[in-house]
């Protein structure tokens, strides 16, 4: 009842639920190809799926969805994924319906686009029994790896994202939302870890200066007065807005907000997320940073003397609207209090470099009820029968494969199942004289490298890339202009592999123009042969490839000019 | 309604299992079935699902639904806490604030949600509506009558006459406004009757219902009784009316006049609609704007109540191929009147044109109006039309299908002199139609 109010309350402040016009109509019936695509990946896991699925909503209140809430589903119970010798039990495989995408933020509102929402999404839920941030790495690759195994599941970034639970000893449980980059699930780790390290110091730091929660007063004081002149322009505006500036103590803690956490996070700006998030202010000032943002040496010396503060206290302002800047300051002090025990459990975000930032509480089982709209689906055993019997292969069974059958060697079939285009691999392998070898490096090794270079190879459809490499077959073009074509494919849109070859003017040269630029090329370079005889091949090669740039396949060229280079020599 | 003493939604096999192992909905049990262990607490089941599957709370607040087998094992491990709720506070009365009597027929608008089940609840007393919504106490004081408890579909046109004159009742005794928390479905029908029925009203009376129930964050059920509240305490428009959303967005609510607006959406949370007119009011925050001309309040005017309905009025609506002969079940069965829900501009086909001399012939008093929805039907463009004239079906300009049918109802209790309900029938008597209809707005 409590989550619906705040909720009331917070879709006004922010006025996320008026973005759209969706959720205009009752929920329709769980999406049955979801539920199967669930359930085949929780029989890969050898999960147990249950005998009837329940949806649930589950409260959301950042709003990121129209609905207020997120609707869930168990599918699976007690799954395990084997990393080398280590069994990791898998708690929970969930059908869930993924949520809104955040574009951009402002102070107080969010926006979201709405494209993303209601695409089912799969759960799968570790055990607590990773112990590294190593393992963790591991563990999330060889789970992505079984869902891509079903061919069911969207490519590109963000497409399989990584939730992360990190608890230390004495410390608290922490929920990182939306990892998205496998390659920073470490560094996310080992930054939470670290924060927490840094936070129990604190807890003993406080203990050891005698700080006690009675000394904790929430009666603020408005300081106005000592900033009637100020050049802070935060506070200043504050004042001329008629809002308020109210300061409050932090006992003990004088030093302590200016520590840092983890590299590029310090304990005050931690306090500052809790006094934006429950205050729904700009942010807060605090002693251990000042003087600073306008505010004078002088300002602060008043400061302290008009609280008469002892020397290891610090003090916290805010200046914005009376009920924020209240709320702030409670928040602010209820989060220091905090840390004279331990580490309160949070839901963190995270911004790109790894580093965590505060979100809101950890919520409970009670945010969960049930969605009366949608009816429960028994999943019968003559069901799961015929699932199981169609299950997608093993990876391992699919690597051998792709080994035996197309000749490519471990590192690269491996390569190949973990992209995201293994069937596109497979189905260019079989239908073109192309050498398999070429079309797995290009699908990983190219693409992968362009993808680094911030080309977004993943626009690009499956048909295209598959058009592509029979344009090759063909001998339309040659080989050594895909990635030529695939950069100007993605930048431009709504375009043809025609138009890309127009114009960039990659059609190939017939075999009469090519003969004759190489017979041209021979007669122009008659001395070089007859100087470095067969080794001329490489420099007139290269002479040839600048002028045709990729215009002709280069195997041809240099059995061309062998043949030439032969004749000119036996002349 | 106290859910742990049943065990509601079970029945056939799974409800003689639960019996016969004395457990109840909320008990905390565990489930062993050859390997596998669950534990946690047993749910209501789902109305119409099957009779062989147990639903279990995990601790983790999913829900799962375990099939019943014969070497299942279930033992209660403990009893759950009872679900209670407190009041948040218990307001005082205000003496500056207006008085606005809530009454409710049913409906989700006025509804609380057991969170552990699911289950929406009406709200029975003045105190469950503050709970829900606690800002009404700081918009007037708040008396509460539980009229009826019905979906709307259910609701008839007896129901209207005893909601008038509860209405009436309430107006008598000096309230600043009244609301009414409706289902949606038929809610303009009520509304319509209800304009008829009271007339010369002092005060506003505000219909109020809600396209989404409480239960979820999306509801428009708070913003719409908040407003319907605010209408109902502070407008200077005392006519019968709807308050619902005006959008999609929980910002603005409207007020439509009773007989001119119809529900046009099945989910949609702006699903009132004014036909033909625009909105008399909008409602943002505390702002009021009047759009439109309205009837005045004024605490001195003497409130008219004719609060009977006659059920022996019909409405047809017209498709093509229409078998004639349904009219004269209308004949047979005693009927005064039918509202005929015409094509375009008010035609039927011309294989219902002896049936409908034979109506008329006998003393039925037949309308028209257009299925078209907006718009208002001339019967003077086609021959059809003309013929129809001719015959005797009155054209009802732009009144609604339901609106004509409920006003011929309630004419039909007064009286049953065909030329006396003629002239009241083409007689505005609650804004029902207009002489000129405008450019959509």
């Amino acid at each position: 009842m409590r989550d619906i109010e705040t909720l009331r309350v917070l879709s006004k402040q922010t006025e996320t639920s008026k973005a759209s016009g969706l959720n205009e109509e009752p929920p329709h019936e769980l999406n049955r190809e979801a539920l199967e695509t669930s359930l085949t990946i929780a029989l890969m896991f050898h999960a147990s799926p249950i005998n009837e699925t329940h949806v649930m909503r589950k409260v959301v209140i950042d709003g990121s969805t129209t609905f207020g809430f997120q609707r869930t589903a168990v599918i699976a119970l007690n799954g395990m994924i084997k990393i080398g010798d280590k069994n990791i039990p898998l708690q929970i495989v969930c059908l869930e319906e993924d949520a809104c995408r955040k574009i951009k933020e402002d102070r107080l509102t969010g926006y979201y686009r709405l494209d993303r929402l209601g695409i089912p999404l799969i759960e799968v839920v570790t055990e607590p029994v990773i112990t590294s941030p190593e393992e963790a790495g591991k563990v999330a690759l060889a789970i992505g790896r079984v869902l891509k195994a079903t061919g069911k599941v969207k490519r590109g970034l963000g497409t399989i994202r990584q939730d992360v639970n990190i608890s230390i000893q004495d410390g608290a449980l922490i929920e990182v939302k939306g990892v998205q980059d496998l390659e920073i699930l470490p560094q996310v780790i080992t930054h939470e870890v670290q924060r927490q390290l840094t936070l129990l110091k604190i807890v003993k730091e406080l203990a050891s200066r005698g700080a006690k929660e009675e000394d904790f007063i929430y009666t603020f004081k408005n300081v106005e007065k000592i900033f009637k002149k100020t050049k802070c322009q935060v506070i200043k505006k504050a004042i001329e807005k008629e809002q308020t500036v109210l300061a409050a103590v932090l006992p003990k803690f004088s030093g302590l907000l200016g520590i840092e956490l983890t590299s590029g996070l310090r304990f005050g700006t931690e306090l500052s997320d809790y006094a934006k998030f429950l205050g729904g202010v700009g942010g807060i000032f605090h002693t251990d940073e000042l003087p600073a943002y306008g505010i004078t040496e002088d300002e602060v010396m008043e400061l302290k003397s008009f609280l008469k503060i002892y020397d290891n206290d610090a003090i916290v302002l805010v200046a914005d609207k009376p009920e924020n800047v209240y709320n702030a300051l409670n928040a602010v002090l209820n989060r220091a209090k905090q840390a004279l025990k331990h580490i309160p459990s949070e839901t963190r975000g995270l911004f790109p470099d790894g580093i965590t930032h505060y979100l809101r509480p950890r919520p409970g089982a009670a945010r969960m009820y049930p969605e009366t709209d949608v009816p429960p689906v028994p999943i019968t055993k003559e069901y799961l029968k015929r699932l199981k019997e169609t299950l997608p292969e093993s990876l391992e069974v699919r690597l051998s494969n792709l080994m035996k059958k197309y000749g490519l060697n471990k590192k690269l079939a491996d390569q190949v199942l973990i992209s995201d285009y293994s069937e596109v691999f497979e189905t260019v392998a079989s239908t073109t004289r192309i050498s398999p070898s070429f079309i797995a490096a290009t699908l990983t090794e190219t693409f992968r490298s362009m993808q680094r270079d911030s080309i977004d190879v993943n626009i690009l459809s499956e048909e295209i890339i598959q058009d592509l490499f029979s344009f090759i077959d063909s001998g339309n073009v040659a080989k050594e202009a895909i990635p030529e074509i695939l950069v100007w494919m993605v930048k431009h849109e709504d375009v043809t592999l025609d138009d890309a070859i127009k114009a960039l003017g990659l059609r190939m040269v017939t075999e009469k123009k090519l003969k004759e630029i190489v017979d041209r090329v021979i007669r122009d370079n008659e001395d070089i042969i007859r100087k470095r005889r067969i080794t001329a091949l490489g420099p007139l090669m290269g002479i040839i490839m600048k002028e045709l740039r990729g215009k002709a396949d280069a195997e041809k060229i240099s059995l061309l000019l062998k043949k030439g280079i032969g004749e000119t020599l036996n002349r | 309604m106290n859910m742990c003493a049943e065990l509601s939604g079970y029945k056939g096999n799974v409800l003689k299992f639960l019996m016969k192992a004395d457990l109840q909905i909320g008990d905390i049990i565990r489930i062993t079935r050859n390997e596998e262990v669950f534990e946690g607490t047993l749910m209501p089941r789902y109305e119409l699902a099957d009779d062989n599957h147990i639903v279990l709370k995990l601790k983790n607040g999913y829900n799962i639904g375990i099939k019943i087998h014969h070497e299942m094992v279930v033992m209660k491990v403990g009893t759950g806490a009872k679900p209670t709720y407190k009041l948040p506070y218990q307001p005082k009365e205000k003496r500056e604030l207006p008085t606005v009597t809530i009454i409710s027929t049913g409906g989700t608008i006025a509804s609380r949600v057991d969170y552990r089940t699911g289950a929406v609840h009406p709200a029975l007393t003045s105190d469950d509506i503050l709970t829900v919504v606690p800002e009404l106490s700081k918009i007037a004081n708040i008396k509460t009558k539980i009229l009826f408890s019905l979906l709307s579909e259910n609701v008839h046109s007896s129901h209207w006459t005893k909601l008038a004159q509860t209405v009436a009742q309430h107006i008598l005794m000096g309230v600043n406004g009244v609301v009414i928390c409706h289902g949606t479905d038929t809610m303009a029908y009520t509304s319509a009757a209800l304009s008829f029925a009271l007339q010369n009203l002092p005060v506003p009376v505000i219909f109020v219902g809600s396209q989404r129930s409480s239960d979820r964050p999306s509801s428009d059920a708070a913003l719409n009784l908040i407003n319907a509240v605010k209408a109902a305490a502070r407008t200077p428009i005392a006519e019968v009316m709807v308050g619902m959303h005006e959008t999609s967005s929980d910002t603005t609510t409207v007020l439509h006049r009773g007989t001119r607006v119809r529900k046009c959406h099945t989910s949609r949370r702006d699903a009132f609609k004014s036909i033909n007119i625009g909105p008399l009011a909008r409602i943002k925050g505390e702002e009021i704007t009047l759009l439109e001309d309205y009837s005045r309040r004024d605490p001195n005017k003497q409130l008219i109540i004719n609060s009977n309905f006659e059920r022996k009025v019909g409405l047809l609506k017209f498709y093509p191929g229409l078998n004639p002969n349904i009219i004269d079940w209308y004949m047979d069965h005693g009927y005064f009147g039918l509202v005929l829900e015409g094509t375009g501009l008010g035609h039927v086909g011309d294989h219902l044109f002896p049936q409908i001399r034979k109506a008329v012939e006998q003393g039925l008093l037949l309308g028209m109006t257009s299925q078209c929805v907006w718009g208002r039907v001339n019967m003077n463009v086609y021959d059809t039309g003309i013929d129809l004239q001719r015959i005797g079906v009155i054209p009802l300009k732009d009144m609604l299908p339901e609106t004509a049918l409920v006003k011929m109802m309630w004419i039909f209790s007064q009286t049953t002199d065909i030329e006396e309900a003629k002239k009241l029938l083409m007689l505005n008597i609650a804004g029902e139609f207009s002489e000129r209809t405008l450019y959509e707005k």
